[in-house]
């Protein structure tokens, strides 16, 4: 009788310590996209930089370009720079394992399908899935100067690449958050006007040269600006680094 | 030997009795008598402002003043500008037991902290608490009382039984309409705005002239109705139309006949491009200064940004087309019983050992309530107080009087959206909280953002189509395991109901068979 009461026992106490395994957050937020419908077609072989631009909006695209920058990796996706020879392109929220985001290095050939957008002026591609190109070859984008082009149409022309600014004035430093640990907000001032430029944590990090070299700047004070070209409203460039001019 | 074997059972019955907590857990928490003023605390704040430094500036002087009040306690600030970033660090911060000790946050967020093991502390007691409580006697700043937070707004804050925060401020949303363009397009703005007059403007509003500029503003760029948040679009639109969205325990409701009626309708007008989302295009109040946009729907939160004499602006000035905003409530589909949301942030208090640090970490909570901070607060956007102590002040009052003094403090666009949230508070709803509202919400709102999306690279919404997609969005949002205290029991709990059963029919059995044995 005793061993039978015993099973008992130990059958309560073992099916009590399973039960008590409640807790779990089973809803774990999760963010992405999807799509419903798999029909959509896209080009049969990578786009041109010219078809690309020429594409429109909502319109599913293919391109091979090459990784200059990233912003940090965050549930299964990563914003992207990339460049090649004629031009630049924003990969917004592209879906990448973090396994792939350690291989996005600087100059990497992908090949990308995704739609092109614009978001308060920027081109992109959102929505898109990429793949290493296989024994591609590598480039790496010289920042263009394009101080010449300030305050010209021309400008846009060169959005999302890897430019230079020289001889800029500092007019304002402002932490998105009034304190460092955000992004920063940069004016810059050249030939009586002004542009905002900006520091994006996401891209630099908080621990950065360039993140604490553009925290110490000051009004007056006149610098060198490398950036990728983004735009919001106008020109937005992301600055990358930061030297004092001459 | 039989006193031990009935030990062990009594034992083993309570064991599973233990085993029976939900997953929303009750925290450990006791409140002190008193509070040691003699010691010093050091607690952290966790703050969202809108990218406005106003705001961070009076979190500062709240922080300055509550310290002269309190020189034993110092508050340390961290600013964020995104509710999502709080809610990822706290979970971070949960697994690591570094959590603030006060935050700015939502409910739903509150919700999945709670898994966690006595993280968030459960506020009922220290309402009431004679000393340190809401107009508590020891209190040494001048606390609204209980009954002096509006009612409705507190309500919010409670789930599972349990106050586990109180509301900071509350908005909800507005319509801002460029009213120039609505007239010029040879309608009148109603009483109360309503979908098929937005849907009706904005389909008028797609003419152009024979070189592709929009008739009404003269420009190649025109998405005549532009919204910001697409879940709370969708949950409005349910809410009105009384259609399902989930109940108060979790079921999911929201794949249903009216949510498929809702998005073919949306479907229609992405297809016509009068029709377009923040997550695709960008701020709506950025569309609506240029003159692109004739109905923007954003935060009352928001509405210093919003009108072409707009305080807070983010396109070139030479972009800027003068018209006149009217700030309106949301569209309804019966005007008779408007509904609209209630939103904005909350605060709560983490649990610690230092029951005193607890303490301290409320009495700050508390001050965060006092007229100094509501009002000032408030007045930075479109928000409303959550006390009635202060929105019945005289300086508050006066303040709302004094809409469209200048086009900065008295900003007219901000204080009507301030008015239609304190004129509609008893029109408000909020969603139920569990634990998987936050991924709910996103589902809702993700609905739209795919429709608009498929539709615009050419994808057919149709009935197969959103069965997919409604299939889709339960497996990525993992709605499935949402509703876990309704449908079909999970096996460990059939097991330990099983277990129970037989544990007692084993007593019974031992019972009879002792008798027997003593009959014998």
């Amino acid at each position: 009788m005793k061993k039978i009461v015993f099973i008992f026992l130990a059958l309560v106490m073992m099916f009590s310590l399973v039960a008590c395994d409640g807790g779990a957050d089973t809803s774990k937020d999760v963010s992405g996209d999807v799509s419903a419908d798999t029909s959509v077609s896209f080009p049969a072989e990578p786009m041109t930089y010219a078809e690309y631009i020429a594409a429109p909006v909502d319109a599913p695209v293919y391109v091979e370009t090459y990784v200059q920058g990233h912003q940090s990796w965050w549930d299964n996706k990563i914003t992207v720079y990339c460049q090649s020879e004629d031009g630049g392109i924003f990969l917004y929220e592209l879906a990448c394992t973090e396994e792939d985001a350690a291989k996005l290095t600087k100059g990497t050939k992908i090949a990308v399908k995704g739609y092109k957008a614009t978001f308060n002026g920027e081109v992109e591609i959102v929505d898109g899935t990429f793949t290493f190109v296989e024994g591609g070859d590598t480039f790496v984008a010289e920042a263009l100067d394009v101080t010449n082009l300030l305050g010209t149409e021309d400008m846009e022309k060169h959005q999302n690449e890897f430019v230079s600014f020289k001889g800029m004035t500092v007019n304002k430093i402002e932490y998105k958050n009034g304190e460092p640990g955000d992004d920063i907000y940069v004016t810059l001032d050249k030939d009586g006007k002004s542009y905002s430029f900006c520091v994006e944590i996401y891209l630099t990090g908080k621990d950065s040269d360039v993140y604490t070299t553009v925290g110490t700047l000051e009004a007056g004070d006149v610098v060198d600006v490398e950036a990728f070209l983004y735009w919001y409203e106008g020109m937005n460039p992301h600055i990358t680094s930061v030297k004092a001019n001459g | 030997m039989k006193r031990i074997l009935s030990l062990a059972f009594v034992l083993c019955l309570l064991l599973p009795l233990c085993s029976c907590h939900g997953k929303m857990q009750t925290t450990t928490f006791e409140l002190p008598e008193s509070f040691n003023e003699s010691k010093s605390y050091e607690i952290s704040f966790w703050a969202k402002n809108d990218t406005n430094m106003t705001q961070v500036a009076i979190y500062k002087k709240a922080i300055e003043d509550f310290e002269k009040l309190y020189p034993n306690i110092k508050v340390n600030l961290r600013l964020y500008t995104d509710y999502g970033k709080i809610y990822q660090d706290v979970i971070t911060n949960i697994g690591t037991g570094t959590t603030p000790n006060v935050c700015i946050t939502y409910p739903d967020h509150i919700a999945t902290y709670l898994t966690g093991e006595e993280t968030v502390v459960p506020l009922d007691e220290l309402f009431d608490h004679e000393k340190y409580g809401l107009g508590g006697s020891e209190v040494k700043f001048d606390s609204p009382s209980r009954e002096e937070i509006v009612p409705k707004f507190l309500d919010e804050c409670e789930f599972g039984g349990h106050y586990y925060a109180v509301p900071y401020m509350r908005s909800t949303e507005a319509c801002y309409v460029n009213k120039t363009y609505v007239e010029k397009l040879g309608f009148t703005l109603p009483e109360t705005l309503t979908w098929d007059f937005v849907w009706e403007v904005s389909e008028a509003a797609m003419k152009k002239d024979e070189n592709g500029n929009y008739l009404v503003n003269g420009q190649k760029v025109l998405i005549p109705f532009i919204y910001k948040s697409t879940d709370n679009m969708m949950i409005q639109m349910l809410a009105q139309k009384g259609a399902g969205y989930s109940t108060a325990r979790g079921e999911i409701k929201l794949f249903n006949d009216t949510t498929g009626s809702i998005l073919s309708e949306i479907a229609t007008h992405s297809k016509s491009g009068a029709f377009n989302t923040f997550k695709l295009i960008g701020y709506p109040a950025n569309y609506l200064n240029a003159g692109q946009c004739i109905f923007a729907i954003d935060s009352t939160g928001g509405a210093t940004w919003m009108g072409c004499d707009a305080p807070l602006v983010d396109i070139a000035e030479e972009n800027l087309v003068e018209f006149e905003t009217a700030v309106m409530p949301i569209p309804q589909y019966d005007a008779d019983s408007p509904k609209m949301i209630s939103q904005g942030p909350s605060m709560c208090v983490f649990n610690r050992e230092d029951t005193d640090e607890v303490i301290a970490s409320w009495l700050f909570c508390q001050y965060m309530l006092t007229n100094e901070v509501q009002i000032a607060y408030s007045q930075t956007e479109g928000y409303a107080p959550v006390t009635t102590k202060a929105q019945k002040s005289d300086e508050y009052v006066d303040y709302l009087s004094r809409a469209g003094e200048d086009d900065d403090f008295y900003y007219r666009v901000k204080i009507e959206a301030t008015k239609l949230l304190l004129d509609n508070t008893e029109n408000t709803f909020v969603t139920p909280v569990f634990n998987g509202s936050t991924s709910l919400r996103n589902a809702a709102g993700q609905l739209i953002e795919s429709v608009n999306k498929s539709v615009r690279r050419g994808q057919a919404v149709n009935d197969g189509y959103l069965e997919s997609l409604y299939s889709e969005m339960t497996s990525l949002y993992r709605l499935d395991q949402t509703a876990e205290t309704l449908g079909r029991l999970p096996t460990e709990s059939i097991l330990l109901i099983c277990a129970l059963a037989l544990c007692w029919l084993g007593m019974g059995v031992y019972v009879v068979l002792n008798k027997i044995k003593r009959k014998n």
